[in-house]
């Protein structure tokens, strides 16, 4: 069976900038892929084109076999995205703001409640479910952004940096959602934190300045600097001279 | 369909969760009360009709209209929301048409709660009731013609203050442009412009339904109008949603 996320020589420029520059991987199920790099490399921006939001300057992504810009929302039916920052409406209570997604996802009455009511208990927001979500502090604002990810229990999760901003408790409960959903879908994770990679990642990308300069394991990746750490292999390969730059 | 109605009634609730929705309509219905009473002589006419009240609902409008539009896009923007909406299973066109939807229903309801003219003009005398339908059917079709311009020029930007100003000047040109002012202007500089300037002018369009008449041509106008900007909001959208 295909991979359910298929990413193919996908380029962004911005005039003479060229943010992605021909990126091809793809996700298979059961995978956990963690996706790397310093600020501005490029992460977001693959994201982006990958929920269709961004139109690639070149290049394909399909998720579930559908292709992002062709059939989109066919595409986004089997996506959950939380975008960066994890944006929602500071308005509504986090009830009403799952309701509407519940909604847009087509579904209706006890079934809605349902997936609500579902969501909310994976996410445990049960106890701010009726606050307006503009007096929640960053770590449930980024709750309910993974709530709605999740809602439809899609079969590909596409998330930029799910664990920002939550203390350790929380870290550690989205990291063991995470891995006890990875058998059945394909999950791209963007992070800062490596540990977070080596905790629920089956496998890490490294991207620095539009570019894919790693690939593998993050068993493999670690091994590959004398220091075993991941760190110093992030480092070592995405600021390949720091003699120069000091 | 199901889509487009939820984010309307998405966003029409969020009329009514901020101040917005009720500052709008108490505002508005205090300029239509002292337009209509004052300036427009309501009184000293003696005469059984709305017409003082219609005359000054484009006017109205044109300020007050592109101040509902002014969140639609740009606090999207501002928000980030923008990426959330449109990475779920829904068209631009959905969202475009949903969000118009939802301000020309609110306007609907603002236009509704002046119900007291009717009553009034129907307690002092015998009015035309028919021409008091189509007036309001008109001032329908204005609140939407401003609508989707006032969406277009929240596409724009993330700023609403710039959306705003934006919506009361496009929508200006087009209230105006068969006026004197402006059909001189055009006569001595572009001749060809003239007679499509006269043709595209909004408050035109309303005079007939203020006098009870609805035309084919005229309600083809205002739909054709609609749709363009609806259409625009579209393309803009699609070329700057990610800016």
């Amino acid at each position: 069976m295909a991979a359910l996320i298929e990413i193919e020589h996908l380029s962004k420029r911005f005039g003479a900038f060229t943010a992605v520059d021909d990126v091809s991987f793809s996700v298979a199920r059961g995978e956990v892929l963690g996706f790397l790099g310093p600020n501005g490399a490029g992460k977001s921006t693959t994201m982006k084109m990958l929920a269709g939001f961004v139109t690639p300057s070149d290049g394909q992504a399909r998720i579930c076999g559908h292709d992002v810009q062709a059939a989109g929302i066919a595409a986004r039916r089997c996506l959950g995205f939380l975008p960066e920052g994890a944006p929602t409406y500071p308005e509504m209570s986090v009830d009403a703001f799952l309701r509407f997604a519940a909604a847009i996802r087509g579904y209706r009455g006890a079934e809605a409640s349902e997936r609500v009511a579902r969501a909310i208990d994976l996410t445990t927001l049960a106890g701010v479910r009726l606050q307006p979500i503009e007096t929640l502090s960053k770590g449930f604002k980024r709750r309910v952004g993974l709530a709605q990810a999740l809602l439809h229990d899609p079969p590909v999760l596409v998330l930029d940096e799910p664990t920002d901003g939550l203390d350790p408790n929380q870290k550690f409960e989205v990291r063991s959602l995470i891995a006890g959903m990875a058998k059945e879908k394909a999950i791209i994770i963007s992070t800062h934190i490596l540990e977070e990679v080596e905790a629920v990642c089956s496998r890490a990308i490294i991207i620095a300045a539009g570019r894919v300069v790693a690939d593998a394991t993050p068993g493999e990746l670690a091994r590959r600097h004398p220091s075993g750490k991941l760190d110093d292999v992030f480092r070592a390969i995405t600021n390949p001279s720091p003699s120069r730059a000091a | 369909m199901r889509a487009t109605l939820t984010i309307a009634r998405r966003e029409l609730a969020g009329y009514f969760a901020t101040p917005v929705a009720w500052v709008f309509i108490v505002i508005f219905l205090v300029l239509q009360g002292a337009l209509t009473f004052g300036l427009g002589n309501f009184f000293d006419r003696d005469q059984a009709d709305l017409l003082p009240f219609f005359q000054f609902i484009p006017w109205v409008f044109l300020l007050l209209v592109p101040a509902i539009t002014m969140r639609l896009w740009a606090e999207e923007r501002r928000l980030g929301t923008i990426e959330l909406l449109l990475t779920l299973p829904v068209s631009q066109g959905q969202a475009v048409l949903g969000k118009f939807i939802a301000a020309w229903a609110f306007c609907a309801i603002a236009l509704a709660l002046t119900f007291p003219f009717v009553i009034t003009v129907n307690l002092l005398g015998h009015p035309d009731n028919g021409a008091i339908a189509t007036g309001y059917l008109g001032s329908l079709l204005v609140a939407g013609a401003f609508l989707a311009v006032g969406e277009a020029a929240s596409a724009l930007t993330k700023n609403q203050v710039i959306a705003f100003v934006l919506g009361v000047a496009i929508c200006f040109v087009f209230a105006v442009s068969s006026y004197p002012l402006v059909t001189d202007f055009l006569g001595r500089n572009a001749p060809v412009l003239v007679a499509l300037a006269r043709r595209i002018c909004i408050t035109d369009r309303f005079l007939s339904f203020m006098r009870g008449l609805i035309e084919a041509r005229d309600l083809i106008y205002f739909a054709s109008f609609i749709g363009f900007w609806l259409f625009a909001t579209s393309v803009i959208i699609e070329h700057r949603k990610a800016d």
